[in-house]
């Protein structure tokens, strides 16, 4: 953020009225006031984003303090959908379950990302260009596909529980997205095994740029390997944790797509989550109030948990 | 720091276990499509007869041919737009310099935070009311519209990176604002633009809960759509799901491949800067 706002500012400030001597400015240019003639490049990018992003958002705002079925006439009802998301046993239990799935998708891949670049070293390896396109993969699948395929590791009789036989374990053997205890578990680390390889990627380009200088300074002073990764890597690193805390914080309050086919918040609710819920009420369900109140607090946490992360993986 | 052999072993051990835990799905599925359709797929296991029958049930009985179609029309679409007004956007916003330029770009940024959960609600009413709705111009704007952030945010910052005196330069040629950029930046900005035109081909391919809401016809939702609806429908037949969904992934996974370091690049970096 830094960067881009510092570069920013630097050009923003540049153009603005002719600086002096206009002689340099070719004739063309004095017709149409340089602040103006900019307008036009964004006029395309600005039309598309206001009409389909940001009138959108706002009619989402207006319509979380209706009451309506989207056919007949709305109500203006104030506060009440709010009151609804933070009462209902229902919506705020999915919210809570958009939390707990943060400790899947963020905390889990965050440790696992570090542990290995801790075990990597700073230096590169032979090979790693293979190692990333791997472990980055998850990444860039579509989810729905990610989920039929846990859908069906996770059955009764399905590629999980045959290992957990295998290695002496089957007495844990279960069918695990439909288990009342287990199931939000099990989804969550379905974000796990998507998020963690991003973590890795990030953190093992991150301490490449680490300076080896420090590494060695504090092998002088006679640091282990341990010391060494907890006084030179992890802080070297805190930038690129802030960044995959944003990317897997947002992926777990805002899925869908990985709950729709899975469980669809089964069972019996333990996996609902905000999204599931939003779509839910809103087009199966017709109330379309509580499904905009429930969609606008999830991006009032969204953005409350994003700026939180920004601010403490801010370098000082 | 010299480390020695068993050293070494046990870090590449570690790094292939986990390759190991990544692919094993893919493996998986694989072998599941193999299997004659409807047959009971347990875990992993090897085919007693090969059969290639699956996908063309998917393809053709399961409408995957018409929704490939369809996800390739709307990407088409929504990566040349994007693509287009992010790089006029930028190129205004950091170089040309506008008026309340800062206001804008932070209205940009905002929107890398807004969920699309935010907008669907919204999106599906009043597109309906003007009827775009269960279109593709008004799937393709929407979605345009979820990417410009990024996108926006993308291609200012890769100006801002542009040497000044490249600029300034051709300026005092007499150059002007459309030929700096069509001649001067834009040669120098075709990593860039690659990279930002691959991660919207992904987010347009993978996008699902803006398809499912917006496209009510069958035959105009994308391949992940059209999977989330197929499980629920073929819920038991293992290899005709395995199938569908390596159809789905496909494409994905080539692109993925063929521009691998753009994909990485592109989230990291892009997030890195943000």
């Amino acid at each position: 953020m830094r960067e881009g706002a510092s570069a920013r500012s630097h050009h923003t400030s540049a153009p603005g009225p002719p600086p002096g001597g206009g002689g340099r400015r070719p004739p063309h240019r004095r017709r149409v006031p340089a602040g103006l003639k900019g307008w036009l490049y964004l006029l395309p990018a600005l039309a598309v984003y206001g009409g389909f992003a940001i009138y959108p958002a706002l009619s989402t705002l207006y319509f979380s303090f209706l009451d309506w079925d989207g056919v007949q006439l709305p109500s203006w009802v104030g506060l009440e959908n709010y009151t609804r998301v933070v009462s209902d046993p229902l919506l705020a239990g999915a919210i809570g379950n958009g939390l707990v799935l943060i400790v899947f998708f963020s905390f889990v891949p965050i440790a696992v990302g570090l542990l290995m670049t801790g075990l990597m070293s700073a230096r590169g390896h032979r090979g790693m260009t293979f190692y990333r396109t791997v472990f980055f993969l998850p990444q860039v699948l579509p989810l729905v596909a990610v989920g039929t395929t846990w859908r069906w590791l996770y059955s009764g009789s399905g590629a999980v529980n045959e290992f957990l036989a295998a290695v002496g374990l089957g007495w844990l053997a279960r069918s695990w997205l439909g288990d009342y205890d287990f199931a939000l578990i099990a989804l969550g680390l379905i974000g796990t095994w998507c998020m963690s390889g991003l973590c890795m990627v990030l953190f093992m380009s991150g301490a490449q740029k680490i300076d080896p200088a420090l590494h060695e300074a504090a092998a002088l002073d006679g640091a282990g390997p341990l010391r060494r990764f907890l006084s030179v890597t992890l802080p070297g690193l805190r930038k690129e944790v802030g960044i995959a805390g944003v990317i897997t914080t947002i992926a777990a309050l805002a899925s869908f797509d990985l709950v729709f086919v899975t469980t669809n918040g089964g069972p019996a609710g333990q996996t609902n989550v905000p999204a599931l819920l939003v779509y839910r009420l809103a087009f199966n369900e017709g109330d379309i109030g509580a499904a905009s109140a429930l969609a606008v607090v999830l991006t009032l946490l969204v953005i409350a948990l994003v700026s939180l992360i920004r601010l403490l993986s801010r370098e000082k | 720091m010299r480390v020695g052999a068993p050293v070494s072993a046990l870090r590449y051990g570690t790094l292939s276990l986990i390759a190991v835990l990544v692919l094993f799905p893919f493996l998986g599925i694989v072998l599941a499509a193999l299997h004659p359709t409807n047959s009971q797929v347990g875990g992993l296991s090897l085919p007693d007869q090969w059969s290639w029958e699956n996908f063309r049930l998917a393809w053709v009985d399961g409408n995957f041919a018409q929704l490939t179609r369809s996800s390739l029309i709307i990407a088409g679409w929504v990566v040349p737009l994007t693509v287009c007004f992010a790089t006029l956007a930028g190129y205004a916003l950091s170089i040309l310099g506008v008026w309340g330029g800062r206001v804008l770009s932070l209205g940009f940024v905002l929107g890398l935070t807004l969920p699309v959960e935010l907008l669907v609600i919204a999106l599906y009413f009043n597109l309906r009311e003007v009827g775009l709705a269960n279109t593709y111009p008004g799937v393709v704007l929407a979605e345009v519209a979820l990417f410009l952030p990024f996108g926006v945010y993308w291609m200012q910052s890769h100006f801002a990176g542009v040497p000044r005196e490249l600029v300034e330069a051709a300026r005092v040629d007499g150059a002007r604002d459309s030929a700096v950029l069509a001649r001067v930046l834009l040669p120098v900005s075709w990593p860039a633009i690659t990279t930002l035109a691959v991660l919207v081909f992904m987010w347009s391919w993978n996008q699902f809960l803006l398809i499912l809401v917006m496209m009510q016809s069958p035959d105009m939702r994308t391949a992940p759509t059209g999977l989330g609806l197929f499980a629920g429908q073929y819920g038991t037949n293992i290899p005709l799901l395995s199938a569908a969904s390596l159809i789905v992934i496909a494409p994905i996974v080539v692109v993925y491949l063929l521009f691998q370091r753009s994909f990485v690049n592109g989230i990291t970096r892009g997030a890195v800067k943000g």
